[in-house]
């Protein structure tokens, strides 16, 4: 059990190297790690389903072509997990919806296709907000997942299974999406590594969309050497996504040692304003004074629009949203409301307003059809969703599209040039991942608009389409994990990569592990 | 028409581009296939899916407008026009909204026979959209059950929206089918409007002189006119209603909301349509899964170089080049492409072009109408018919006889030459006739006598005896000797 602990404690990157050299079968580690999951997801829930079966049929493909010198994927034998929002052909995506509860998509997403290839063991599905909307994923419509810091809060969201897995040791790698800080909240809460590339940079063919123009998948990890490897694993242009970019992929795992020598680094005058806690904001500031040790020059910035950045994203995410999750309507597959007990429903309200002779009833009396959506969806949609497809139906109505849609087009783009105006004068831009660590489970359930600010220091990254990235920089009194987090300009992960790895080997905050 | 009123007309016609894949994914748009066999996941809008568009069905519809005469602007988006229906599964339509692909084109229109005045016809924008499905609503039996088809989903559609520039159904129908014209010839659309691949929508109302001015009836739009025969039946149905309606309520524009109306083709009426429940919002804008696209100024240009002639090019050039009437060279081009085609080769080959018009006008488009056949299924290919032409021109084909040959070359397929053989039409030397004159002269002294006292019209009875004897002989030539002939006896005597 030493032998076992050590091993799913050590590195994705130390793993490979074991695999590859022969020292370790992809078995012995898959099972490793089905092994943490059922002694510790009891506890975390950060797992809605375990692909227990086929992630050791893939392992012992991989250990025997390895075994008969057969060519390898690049991630070959290392188990992966994959939020639940990304197609798998044939098996189940739900998207930690009711709506989707038995939708099996006919096609591989582009990144899980990738993890195939690359010969990664897909370990199983984990746990989200429903349709990856909210930042504690407790919109699951399936389970709640707990931080493994303190198993009484939340992990943060909507990747909080992703998050968690990693956090616990229940998987060296796994995949999470980010419209507002979906990857590098739940990271930074869970002192895990999380990475949101350039909006473009890894394609989203077969992410079920929440809001297209924001939506990015990325890595999570222990470290930023194990994030790089599965970034360029997942990473490249997509023929099936338009918005995909055109752009070589660095080989980040290959650079992300190299320290950036001179590194000139921004701190955001509005990031340290009122609503920060105390303890977050001198860990961040602990950690900025590590990289002026390392030789970093450190300028105070200003991003004047990222007041804005909230109410922005709240416009235009709704608004995509409402749009995106339209198409679940019960008609062709998802959830479709029991329709015998809807006709009979209706047929006793059309006979009680005839007997009333109420004309105006009967003339607003649902059609079957409309009864059947109506039904469907609202069986099929947690609060959260409802509030969002609401929200964005009502920013894009006629007589309000302008004033709220195109008016957040208009500041998202002044603040994709408070960016492009600060990273003239600095490579880097560091600060708080959240404003508070960890937060308790149900704190926040009845109060939307506190959660909604739980995004705070991240929508601006996906906003602008910029890179950022979440890593462990301290902990709280609580002993709750400190997220720092780092902008870089478009394309420029491989800087994001090698900052955060220059500050790993100066620290030893991502080594630290929960007891659970 | 009375000149009570005059009718205001506007079309907004759906074109079918002829790509052989869909707007935004690889699914054939092949028509007539089993139901729900031509689909994938992104017409489906399954979870994840993502549009990629088509390039050719953007070129088909750059080359489309530019044929129209349209302003191309170089930045064009794609929005998500948003509505529930059960054959739309993503429930949003990918279209164009408020920045098109083209506007502010004209097409220009005319009427051979001069019911009208030729005049450019305005179009206000053309823009690419996706199809949606189709629903089948079997409502047999009292099991309302509805069936969706979603083949066609995703099929790409120019929308080609005409201003108010029509006057009267004879111009709508001239608008149509010159549109139709234009499109088939460069190839876009096969205009098919059995199989769907146009539809057209017509908006009217009309403007009243009154004693106290000029006023408008509140627009009315005309769906389900299945042909063009239709649109001009619908719309000369629908001018005198909104006329009478006017007379009873005074309605103007604006007094009361557009009305769609639908055509009844069997009734010969237009029939108010339920308008729908909730008011359409489709709370558009623009789709985050497509990129913009940028027009170059050589992509214009190459547009326009790939168009060749044009249908209005071709009527100019066939009255300079060959000689044609106006009249001639529209109803020659009119038929399209094939004829026009079969029309010069013709003209070329037999270096003839009044006579191939003459053919081609007549004969050749009496067969079209009679089988409603394809100009390539007739049995008298172009080149068969210029060598009957020149065969005439030669005298190898007495013209008298050119009809004989020409419908023996149609039921057999053959040459003018092998049809001449056929009907053993061959050359009467010159001295057999000579001797066949001077036989027919000598039976017939009193013949002789009477053109020798100037009653030429006699060798007529003549004509008739010779035809007997030789079906060859040529009758004008044969008159000519005898002449000669029956005037040499006399001043021999
Ligand atoms: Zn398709």
């Amino acid at each position: 059990m030493s032998s076992h602990s050590s091993l799913i404690e050590s590195s994705a990157t130390a793993q490979l190297e074991l695999l590859m050299r022969g020292d370790l079968f992809s078995v012995e580690l898959t099972q490793a790690y089905l092994d943490s999951i059922a002694s510790r997801d009891a506890n975390v829930g950060a797992f809605l389903r375990v692909e227990k079966d086929r992630a050791l049929a893939q392992a012992a493909s991989v250990d025997k072509r390895r075994q008969s010198n057969k060519p390898l994927g690049k991630l070959a034998g290392l188990p992966v997990a994959v939020k639940d929002v990304l197609c798998d052909q044939d098996t189940i995506t739900t998207c930690a919806s009711r709506m989707l509860e038995n939708f099996r998509a006919p096609y591989d997403s582009t990144v899980v296709a990738k993890l195939k290839a690359a010969d990664a063991i897909l370990i199983g599905r984990t746990n989200m907000d429903e349709f990856a909307m909210g930042g504690s994923t407790e919109n699951s419509a399936f389970q709640i997942t707990r931080n493994p810091w303190d198993l009484e809060r939340a992990p943060g969201g909507s990747s909080g299974g992703a998050a968690a897995c990693v956090a616990a040791d229940m998987a060296p790698l796994s995949i999470g999406t980010d419209t507002g800080g979906s990857i590098r909240q739940p990271a930074g809460l869970c002192g895990v590594v999380g990475l949101k590339p350039t909006y473009g940079r890894v394609s989203r063919f077969g992410l079920v969309a929440f809001a297209s123009s924001l939506d990015q998948v990325g890595p999570l990890a222990r470290t930023s050497q194990d994030a790089a490897l599965l970034l360029e694993t997942i990473a490249g242009h997509d023929l099936r996504d338009a918005t995909s970019l055109d752009r070589p992929v660095p080989a980040y795992s290959q650079s992300v040692a190299e320290p950036l020598a001179g590194v000139r680094i921004g701190l955001v005058r509005e990031h340290f304003a009122e609503g920060l806690d105390s303890e977050v904001a001198s860990a961040v500031r602990d950690a900025v004074a590590v990289y002026e040790s390392l030789g970093a020059t450190v300028k105070e910035i200003s991003l004047p629009h990222s007041k804005h950045a909230v109410a922005t994203y709240y416009v235009i995410a709704p608004c995509e949203a409402s749009s995106n999750l339209a198409r679940y309507d019960g008609v062709h597959y998802g959830h479709r409301t029991d329709e015998a007990e809807m006709l009979e429903e209706l047929a006793a309200e059309r006979k009680a307003l005839e007997a009333a002779k109420d004309e105006v009833g009967l003339s607003r009396l649902d059609s079957s059809l409309v009864r059947m959506y109506r039904k469907s969806r609202s069986e099929g949609f947690g609060a959260e969703v409802k509030r969002r497809i609401m929200l964005g139906t009502y920013a894009l109505s006629a007589g309000y599209y302008d004033a709220y849609y195109l008016k957040a087009l208009k500041v998202r783009r002044l603040i994709r040039q408070d960016f492009d105006e600060a990273f003239r004068e600095v490579d880097l831009i560091a600060g708080p991942v959240t404003a508070q660590t960890a937060f308790k489970i149900g704190e926040m359930v009845d109060d939307p608009l506190s959660m909604y600010l739980v995004d705070l220091y991240t929508v601006s990254a996906n906003l602008a389409g910029i890179p950022g990235i979440s890593l462990p920089c301290g902990f709280d009194k609580s002993g709750l994990p400190i997220g720092l987090q780092l902008l870089a300009p478009p394309l420029e992960e491989e800087r994001l990569l090698r900052g955060a790895h220059m500050y790993e080997q100066a620290t030893d905050w991502h080594q630290r592990r929960p007891e659970i | 028409m009375s000149q009570l009123y005059t009718t205001v007309i506007g079309l907004e016609v759906h074109v079918q581009l002829a790509t052989k894949s869909k707007l935004f994914c690889r699914c054939s748009t092949q028509f007539g296939a089993e139901p729900n066999t031509q689909t994938c996941s992104v017409c489906l809008g399954l979870p994840g899916s993502l549009p990629v568009m088509n390039r050719t069905a953007f070129d088909l519809s750059l080359k489309t407008a530019v044929a129209l005469n349209c302003v191309i602007p170089k930045f064009t988006k794609w929005d998500r026009k948003q509505y529930y229906y059960p054959d739309l599964p993503k429930a949003y339509q990918i279209s164009q909204y408020d920045l098109p692909m083209s506007s502010a084109g004209w097409l220009e229109i005319s009427d051979e026979k001069g019911s009208f005045e030729p005049k450019r016809v305005r179009i206000t924008r053309a823009h690419l959209e996706e199809d949606a499905g189709k629903s089948i609503h079997d409502e047999a039996a009292g099991k309302a059950d509805s069936e969706i088809d979603l083949n066609r989903t995703g099929t790409p559609l120019l929308e080609i929206v005409s201003e108010p520039d029509l006057s009267s159904s004879a111009e709508a129908k001239a608008y149509l089918q010159e549109l139709k014209l234009l499109l088939t010839h460069i190839g876009v659309s096969d205009c098919n409007m059995q199989e769907g691949s146009l539809r057209v929508d017509a908006n009217i109302n009309l403007h009243i002189d009154t004693p106290e001015g000029k006023i408008a009836t509140p627009i009315v739009e005309i769906k389900n006119m299945n042909s063009f025969r239709a649109v001009e039946r619908a719309l000369d149905y629908e001018a005198p209603r909104q006329f009478r309606v006017w007379q009873e309520t005074g309605q103007k524009i604006g007094e009361a909301p557009k009305q769609t109306r639908g055509w009844d083709d069997s009734a010969g009426v237009t029939r108010g349509q339920r308008s729908k429940e909730e008011s359409s919002d489709y709370r558009y804008f623009p789709d985050p899964d497509l990129v913009p696209v940028l027009v170059t100024d050589d992509q214009v240009a190459e547009a326009r170089k790939s168009l060749g002639e044009l249908p209005a090019d071709l009527r100019n050039r066939f009255v300079q080049e060959y000689g044609l009437s106006a009249y001639d060279a529209s109803v020659i081009v009119n038929q399209g492409q094939g004829v026009t085609n079969y029309f010069e080769q013709v003209a070329r080959e037999s270096g003839d072009a009044k006579s191939a018009c003459k053919w081609v006008t007549q004969d050749i488009l009496r067969l079209l109408k009679d089988g409603e056949q394809e100009i390539n299924a007739i049995g008298v290919s172009a080149a068969n018919l210029a060598g009957m032409i020149s065969a005439v021109n030669d005298g190898k084909l007495p013209k008298p006889r050119a009809k004989e040959a020409f419908e023996l070359m149609l039921s057999t397929g053959s040459t003018a030459q092998q049809a001449i053989q056929e009907l053993g039409i061959e050359q009467v030397d010159e001295s057999a006739l000579v001797e066949l004159c001077r036989e027919l002269l000598d039976k017939n002294p009193r013949v002789v006598a009477d053109v020798q006292s100037g009653k030429v019209q006699a060798i007529g009875a003549l004509i008739g005896q010779a035809k007997k004897l030789n079906p060859n002989v040529d009758p004008g030539r044969f008159r000519e000797i005898c002449l000669e002939l029956a005037m040499e006896s006399s001043s021999s005597e």
